[in-house]
């Protein structure tokens, strides 16, 4: 396969922790029981490490530096900045790029906010292991003709996979750049066929203390639900993503689907989804809820409206040291700030 | 001759080591200097080209270099204001020395926390800091109790108690409950939902401020 390479394409690099599918991946948040989608095989040309040094020697190093590690005094493992997905990869077509670099594979996983499993941004990567994502159902009812239960597996096949790379700004000031993996929205809500009454769209995450542990705290009031206006969620930029950088979601990043609204906040891009309902009302939204004078239905990201606490106007890529601004509706304004002519986006933020 | 130290008073002797003078003094320099060298060593390996969380400073390092210098002189002023309880519910006399180099430590911390913030955070324009200053109380805050710390660590030497006056120094070093109130809702309005965090320390600050209170009045 002679496929030019793409610009910011994020083929693993060889020789660095090439797990093969099958065996047991390195981090816990990974273990989980997935088909193998396609086999990944190490380059047996490519000698590792281990290989090229004599093995005393080798093992030597290896503990000093182990050793250092553990004093946390060196980072913890070598190979780390390449390492890529090590889960079941998914075949999907780049429909959508950036002339952007890419956030590392391992900071998309290991920066995360993700409340189910902790506030810290490393808990959700190390908490999330205990989150069985199959079996797997997505509910869709409310306002609908054919309200649907649809399992995990069915879901990934539904529609064609698209790889989108999108930015993704969070409430807190800090940005990535990430390779989605997906399927707009608009046509899995189709599928239930929503009556003309619906207006919004209301989405819930799974509410499991056992599986989430951060649920035992009441930082948030559980489950975590988010809210769309209809007209926002049927927007062909609005995606349910199951896969990113090519691969499944990690559980840390909201497996095993999640919703993607690339001009919002990142809170409002809902993870761990279990059911989606059609409503004539505007819904209830978790952060909204937790703090109304800091969070609103809408967050379209605008560097004009500041968070009580914070400026947004601009924001930190992760990765970079110095901060970028802000751009508003996170750069996709001309495709969607037409959904809100006439509203007063200061006061609806 | 005994070489001298300065703020050691004493000689570098054998009897004075193991008194544990030696230690009591410099100890507590040595262990809150600890956090700061582990931070810059954590920033050298960065510096050096390693990646940011696998040399403990989280993918976002910046973010985790403020939290992390607000939160030891946040830890440095809760300890300055717990040694005059301490000491007076067990006696430890040998503890009163560590109030001013704690203090100074809260001082040094709070300053760092500052600096980061400023340059990375605002980028280094003042005019930037100024109406982050203006516009957020949770940044007012902050900058307030740091503020308020600023003139004790200017009146901490010797020479200026003197030149003061006992009981105005006192009066003036009060200063650091309201610094240490503002900067207890600095960090409760830190962090988003409710976290028991930032609460623990507000908790303990009462502690610590309703002992002096309840001292006063029952005397």
């Amino acid at each position: 396969m002679n496929r030019p390479r793409a610009k910011n394409s994020h083929r693993r690099p060889l020789g660095c922790n090439q797990n093969v599918l099958g065996n047991e991946p390195a981090d816990d948040a990974h273990r989980q029981k997935e088909p193998p989608v396609l086999i990944r095989i190490t380059d047996p040309a490519h000698a590792t490490e281990a290989e090229a040094t004599d093995e005393a020697l080798y093992l030597n190093r290896r503990s000093v530096l182990t050793g250092m590690a553990l004093a946390g005094l060196l980072p913890t493992a070598a190979c780390a900045q390449e390492k890529g997905p090590t889960l079941p990869r998914l075949a999907a077509r780049r429909t959508r790029n950036l002339n952007e670099t890419l956030t590392s594979y391992d900071s998309v996983t290991h920066y995360n906010n993700f409340y189910e499993f902790g506030t810290g941004k490393e808990d959700p990567a190390r908490n999330a292991g205990r989150l069985r994502t199959r079996p797997w159902t997505l509910r869709i009812d409310g306002l609908v003709n054919k309200p649907q239960t649809i399992d995990i597996d069915r879901l990934r096949r539904l529609f064609p996979l698209e790889e989108r790379v999108y930015r993704m700004r969070c409430v807190e000031a800090w940005s990535m750049v990430i390779p989605w993996v997906g399927y707009p929205l608009g046509p899995l809500l189709k599928l239930a066929d929503p009556l003309g009454k619906a207006k919004y769209v209301a989405f819930e995450t799974l509410n499991d203390p056992a599986q989430m542990p951060g649920q035992r705290s009441r930082v948030l009031k559980w489950p975590y639900v988010e809210g769309l206006r209809l007209d926002e969620a049927l927007h062909p930029l609005t995606m349910i993503a199951v896969g990113l950088y090519g691969s499944i979601l990690p559980n840390q990043n909201g497996a095993p689907l999640r919703l993607v609204v690339p001009w919002k906040y990142g809170f409002k891009g809902i993870k761990s989804i279990t059911r989606i309902r059609l409503t004539d009302r505007m819904p209830p939204t978790s952060w909204n809820r937790s703090a109304p004078g800091e969070y609103g239905f809408y967050a379209n990201v605008n560097p004009a409206v500041d968070h009580p606490r914070w400026s947004q106007a601009s924001e930190r890529r992760i990765g970079e040291f110095r901060k970028r601004k802000t751009l508003p509706f996170n750069g996709y304004g001309a495709e969607v700030a037409g959904l809100y002519r006439g509203l007063d986006l200061a006061r609806n933020y | 001759m005994a070489p001298k130290w300065p703020g050691f008073t004493g000689g570098w002797t054998l009897p004075a080591i193991t008194e544990g003078k030696v230690l009591r003094r410099w100890g507590i320099q040595l262990v809150m200097a600890l956090p700061l060298a582990l931070l810059g060593w954590r920033w050298a390996m960065v510096l050096g080209g390693a990646d940011p969380r696998l040399s403990n400073l989280t993918a976002e390092p910046v973010d985790y270099t403020i939290n992390f210098l607000g939160l030891w002189a946040l830890r440095s002023l809760w300890l300055t204001l717990a040694i005059t309880p301490l000491r007076q519910l067990t006696g430890w006399s040998w503890l009163a020395p560590w109030r001013r180099p704690l203090g100074l430590w809260a001082f040094a911390y709070g300053v760092l926390h500052l600096l980061v913030y400023f340059e990375l955070d605002q980028g280094g324009e003042i005019d930037l800091l100024l109406i982050d200053v203006a516009k957020h109380n949770f940044i007012l805050l902050g900058m307030s109790a740091l503020l308020l710390i600023l003139p004790l660590a200017l009146t901490s030497t010797h020479k200026l108690i003197k030149r003061l006056g006992g009981k105005r120094w006192q009066n003036l070093h009060r200063l650091i409950y309201p610094a240490a109130i503002l900067a207890s809702i600095h960090f409760v309005l830190r962090v988003k939902g409710f976290q028991w965090e930032p609460w623990l320390y507000a908790g303990l600050l009462a502690a610590l401020l309703g002992l002096r209170g309840y001292r006063k009045l029952s005397r």
